[in-house]
């Protein structure tokens, strides 16, 4: 179908002029785009359009000759799907060529009714196919952001807080399935490095319910900071936690758990060789003050 | 033929591993341990893998290897520096490295090697 | 799903598992795989190429990237025709500790990718494919 890819070489200013126009009063967030910017890209797709025209034909979007076309009209669509706009509005973007085009293809073809009905039925199975492409862009588009958004929310979610000099904590708030397990492995011990601590607290009172699998998760974490030279103590087991892990049998020899954080922050303290002393006059004259020193290390 | 450095710092044997380690490097290194330890009466040895983008089965039971061989030659061996995604790895893979005492830093492991008389086992199983 | 790289290296010799690690480290982090992501596929590529070469008597190593819709993938096929695997099920298991034992390697290398699977005939030789997806 050369004389549809030279039909639109030609006529490239006027049809590009034309379809700008034709979008804009189609698509409401004109706002969101520059002028120059929508004439480039229009500059380009028609570009393109010629392209894949001449190498593989109209009908054949997949054919080789397309893939520049293909290409160029995902990233835009993507680009536009983070902007703001809907697939609809992105679809229409390509669907406004029709009229100006069909309007060109009945002005050039007036004298072969026939071939002009081709050359129609041609170029509007090209535009819807290449509209369904643009669809498909930016559905991907928003898909993938989801599924970042659903990653950061798991990151902020388990964070990581430094008690004291080499001690960490880190409290987990929900549910721990295997994914969370891996974003807290990943932060623990990163975070571990970073502050090259020796000691981590995993504080358990926010996870509703203990059972085999978490466990697991639970002892890869340790497992893994063992490796690297760090110890896990557990705090914040509830009474009913502790009845579900002896009735289950999971096993827990290995690893130091605490009712309290307080205590496990106590032990990890006493661990790294360190003591709290309280300070203070009043204590030299409080005949006490020798039994309230000794409760407080 | 190319070998991995074990370097002498009074009682102790300092090893860093920098490279992607090929087998007959690593049998290479088991047997120069030894023999340094042999030779020199080293009594800790600090293995630094900190650049190790990759510990897999092999090097795994290499490091082990050494721990143990060192362990009957009168020597202790702290491994330290292990990265995240390796520990990661290791633990999916099955390997909890039982038997080989880790630190956090090169700081960390002397320490436990010169304190190892006093403070006991570290790393391994300690109790509640 | 289409491939839409694919290239295959020998393993024939313990050199070959380094380059066999470092082809698909290139690979891994040419399709974006995380950190943590990529370590655990060159470490099961390094398993796999290693078994090939120990019990496979040497083979290759195919790696390809896959796409799939939305997601992207890397998968390495390890081929030898070596003795071949008599009990899958055992070969499986987690057969090794850290300081003895022979284990394949296999089970943790399994743990490491999404989708494993092995293809094996005794006397004939063995296929194992391994697929990590982003």
């Amino acid at each position: 179908m050369n004389d549809l890819a030279e039909i639109i070489s030609q006529n490239e200013d006027k049809l590009r002029s034309e379809w700008i126009r034709t979008m804009s009063s189609a698509v409401e967030r004109a706002d969101l785009m520059s002028k120059s910017e929508l004439d480039e890209q229009c500059g380009s797709i028609l570009k393109e359009l010629v392209g894949g025209v001449k190498t593989s034909g109209p009908e054949n979007i997949a054919g080789a000759g397309w893939n520049g076309a293909r290409e160029l009209l995902s990233s835009i669509s993507a680009s536009r799907a983070r902007q703001g706009f809907s697939p609809s509005d992105i679809a229409t973007f390509v669907l406004s060529l029709k009229q100006p085009l069909f309007v060109l293809i009945r002005e050039k073809m007036a004298k072969s009714p026939d071939a002009m009905f081709d050359m129609l039925l041609s170029a509007t199975q090209m535009l819807d196919s290449l509209a369904l492409v643009t669809t498909e862009a930016s559905i991907s588009a928003r898909e993938e952001l989801i599924m970042r958004q659903q990653q950061e929310l798991l990151e902020l979610s388990t964070p990581v807080v430094k008690l004291w000099d080499g001690i960490l904590a880190l409290p987990i708030i929900g549910t721990l399935d295997s994914a969370r397990t891996q974003v807290v492995m990943e932060s623990l011990l990163q975070a571990v490095v970073a502050t090259n601590s020796r000691y981590a607290i995993i504080d358990i009172t926010g996870v509703p319910t203990v059972d085999t699998l978490v466990a697991q998760h639970l002892l890869k974490t340790i497992t893994a900071a063992r490796l690297m030279g760090a110890e896990c103590i557990i705090s914040g087991v509830r009474p009913q936690i502790a009845q579900t892990i002896v009735h289950l049998g999971i096993n827990l020899e290995d690893v130091i758990t605490k009712a309290k954080l307080s205590d496990a922050f106590a032990l990890a303290l006493q661990r790294s060789g360190r003591t709290v002393v309280k300070i203070g006059s009043a204590s030299a004259a409080n005949p006490l003050s020798g039994l309230f020193s000794k409760r407080e290390e | 033929m190319e070998r991995i450095p074990v370097l002498r710092m009074g009682s102790l044997l300092l090893i860093t591993i920098q490279v992607d380690m090929h087998d007959k490097l690593a049998l290479q290194l088991q047997d120069d341990v030894t023999e340094r330890i042999s030779d020199w009466g080293s009594t800790g040895v600090l293995i630094d893998i900190s650049s190790l983008e990759i510990v897999d089965s092999f090097i795994g039971r290499m490091l082990a290897n050494i721990a143990g061989m060192s362990r009957v030659l009168g020597a202790e061996t702290v491994v330290v520096g292990m990265q995240p995604a390796v520990a990661i790895t290791l633990v999916e893979l099955g390997m909890s490295l039982a038997g080989v005492r880790t630190a956090l830093s090169v700081e960390a492991g002397m320490e436990l090697l010169y304190g190892n008389a006093i403070s006991g086992s570290e790393n391994e199983r300690t109790e509640a | 799903m289409s491939v839409q790289k694919r290239e295959v290296l020998p393993v024939k010799t313990s050199n070959d598992v380094v380059l066999a690690r470092q082809k698909v480290r290139q690979w891994a982090v040419e399709l974006r795989f995380t950190l943590v992501d990529q370590t655990k596929l060159v470490t099961a590529a390094s398993e796999l190429a290693r078994n090939a070469l120990d019990h496979g008597k040497g083979g290759t190593m195919t790696v390809e990237t896959l796409v799939n819709g939305t997601r992207s993938g890397l998968r390495m096929i390890f081929e030898d025709q070596g003795p071949g695997i008599a009990n899958v099920e055992d070969a499986l298991k987690d057969g090794f500790t850290t300081g003895s034992g022979m284990g394949l390697g296999l089970g943790g290398s399994k743990r490491l990718v999404n989708d494993f699977s092995i293809e094996t005939e005794v006397g004939k030789g063995t296929r194992i494919t391994a697929v990590r997806w982003r």
